[in-house]
């Protein structure tokens, strides 16, 4: 899901920093209000998970590969806002230091995973948790369905993003001048192999871990609030 | 402790990290879908499109796809060591980022 340099025009990597700017300035405003000293480390955690948890890369034999982001797991741990700063710091030094992701493309990419895939899925998670238990299998259950739907929202943002790239992007005689692919076959290819694979890598490790925090007994599962 | 644990479960991580290079290998598995190397793109569509060939290649990465640079087509061992050796430097810096942006802003409370 981590858009290169060269598959969007300069102008959609524009609108992509511009609307990240303003989340990036309330995600700080947000953790600054409800982050304490002592909940630091797991802000360090949740970035590393999500950079280190991208990199198992799963193949669909003889087709593509795709991985899990994480976001939706660190979002129900610390929160969206927290979420989006880990999974920002994670892309940023991917984009910069791998070559994963390109760094014009570090806005759209941003948006995708550390925006709307953290909040679409904390907010499915807060909708099924209802007043759930801590410690209940309801909220491994709504972990799980919240890192589902907020994978695959991502990477049909992914796709549209991909594929209006011919449509307002090409020459005269056709030929695109960023990424070639149109609505009708990114669409399709991004958000499938979510919805049939990669989405599923997401709820397993979404779920294994909570399962295993409640376990441990662990208090954060406290919604917004740290 | 449990931020302890938690960092065990990511050094694990670490260690297992090359399975993101084996498994695709395995299954004969392509790069993720949108992207491809100007290469590919040119195989795929029979041209290479004007603006993407400007944008590509405006940023060298010092740790190309998680390898060392010049390492492209190198046997599945070399891959999955400088594939470690990047999960672990990767989350060294963004660990310290993160550390760091978070002592910043957790400062005025507590």
């Amino acid at each position: 899901m981590h858009i290169p340099d060269g598959y969007l025009s300069p102008a959609t990597c524009g609108v992509f920093g511009a609307v990240m700017i303003p989340i990036w300035t309330v995600a700080s405003k947000a953790v600054k209000k409800t982050l304490s000293v002592k909940q630091v480390p797991y802000l360090a955690i949740g970035a590393a998970f999500s950079f280190v948890i991208m990199m198992f890369n799963v193949p669909i034999p003889g087709g593509s590969t795709g991985h899990a982001v994480g976001g939706v797991l660190v979002a129900v741990l610390i929160g969206p806002w927290a979420a989006c700063i880990a999974v920002t710091v994670a892309l940023v030094i991917q984009a910069l230091l791998f070559g994963d992701g390109g760094i014009t493309a570090i806005g759209a990419n941003c948006f995708n995973m550390a925006f709307v895939l953290p909040f679409v899925g904390y907010y499915v998670y807060r909708l099924i948790r209802s007043d759930s238990p801590a410690g209940s299998n309801r909220r491994v259950i709504a972990a799980g369905a919240g890192a589902y739907v907020g994978i695959c929202v991502a990477a049909l943002c992914t796709g549209v993003e991909f594929g209006l790239q011919p449509l307002l992007y090409h020459t005269a005689n056709g030929q695109a001048l960023y990424c070639p692919y149109s609505l009708n076959v990114a669409v399709p290819a991004m958000l499938v192999s979510h919805l049939l694979v990669f989405g599923w890598v997401e709820v397993i490790v979404t779920a294994l871990v909570v399962k295993y925090l409640e376990k441990q007994g662990s208090v954060f599962f406290e919604g917004g609030r740290f | 402790m449990l931020t302890r644990k938690l960092w065990i479960g990511i050094g694990a991580l670490i260690v297992l990290s090359p399975l993101g290079v084996i498994l695709p290998d395995h299954f004969k598995a392509e790069s993720a879908w949108g992207e491809w190397g100007l290469d590919e793109i040119q195989k795929m569509t029979g041209y290479v499109p004007q603006g993407f060939q400007r944008l590509s290649e405006l940023w060298k990465a010092p740790l190309p796809d998680y390898a060392f640079q010049g390492w492209v087509g190198k046997d599945l061992f070399h891959l999955s060591f400088a594939y470690i050796i990047s999960a672990f430097v990767g989350i060294a810096i963004i660990a310290g980022v993160a550390l760091l942006l978070g002592k910043v802003l957790a400062k005025e409370h507590e």
